[in-house]
């Protein structure tokens, strides 16, 4: 066994109407000082934890979005968004706040098979 | 072969079946010989450590249940950013848990085999 785990975030929620997107993204802060190999994926409602310009003014609770900039200062850089969920949303790559590639679900269905551990939130 | 078991409950109990089934396979696993790295208590899931649940008297005490595989040498770790936000302390806690940091959790992602969640659907 390699020293480095490969651990999937899998981001699935939406980030407002339920906790599990937010305190995943915490978790993945903590995770990125373990030097472990990480990647996220944003798929289904996940993909909207990404998107630019939320204003969640309204509903009185912080917007967490510009945090997903700092991961790369984590070297947390293996973002992935899929495509199909991306595109039912009515999104582009070019409403995304980080860099992340856009991929089909047979390369998520790979990534997923690479991993030692899998998160999903 | 024995395995190593890494746990993460995401849902609160009673509300949702996610303890009870995560309650379900750690006893099976344990009685098959395999090992709990450790059970970790992430968003709602942190209400299961509490001790001052009191179900009736004809249902079951999954916080109980939880102390129970405490006792057996399971590492059971409540989150502490997820228990400060839904009022659980060391004063309330039930016997065999502890509270502690993501950190915990990135651990038993490293040091499992297998990585199993329950919740967070």
């Amino acid at each position: 066994m390699s020293d480095v785990s490969k651990i999937l975030i899998m981001m699935r929620k939406a980030p407002y109407g339920t906790i599990y997107a937010f305190e995943g993204l915490e978790s993945v802060l903590i995770m990125g000082a373990y030097e472990q190999d990480i990647t996220m994926i944003f798929a289904d409602d996940g993909v909207y934890s990404i998107k630019k310009g939320m204003d969640t003014s309204a509903v009185g609770i912080k917007d967490f979005s510009p945090t997903f900039r700092v991961l790369e200062m984590y070297d947390i850089e293996k973002l992935y968004v899929d495509r199909e969920s991306m595109e039912a949303r009515g999104l582009t790559a070019d409403d995304l706040i980080v860099e992340a590639e856009v991929v089909d679900t047979e390369t998520i269905t790979k990534l997923m098979e690479e991993q030692d551990a899998v998160l999903p939130f | 072969m024995s395995m190593k078991f890494g746990v993460m409950v995401q849902e609160g109990p009673y509300q949702h079946e996610s303890s009870d089934s995560a309650y379900q396979f750690v006893k099976a696993a344990m009685e098959k010989g395999h090992e709990i790295v450790g059970i970790f208590f992430y968003h709602d899931g942190v209400i299961n450590s509490t001790k001052l649940t009191d179900p009736q008297q004809d249902d079951r005490n999954i916080v109980k249940r939880w102390s129970e595989i405490g006792e057996k040498g399971v590492d059971l770790v409540v989150c502490i950013a997820a228990a400060k936000r839904r009022g659980i302390n060391d004063d309330v806690l039930a016997p065999g848990f502890r509270i502690s940091g993501l950190g915990q959790l990135t651990e038993m992602a490293i040091n499992a085999d297998r990585f199993v969640t329950f919740g967070a659907s």
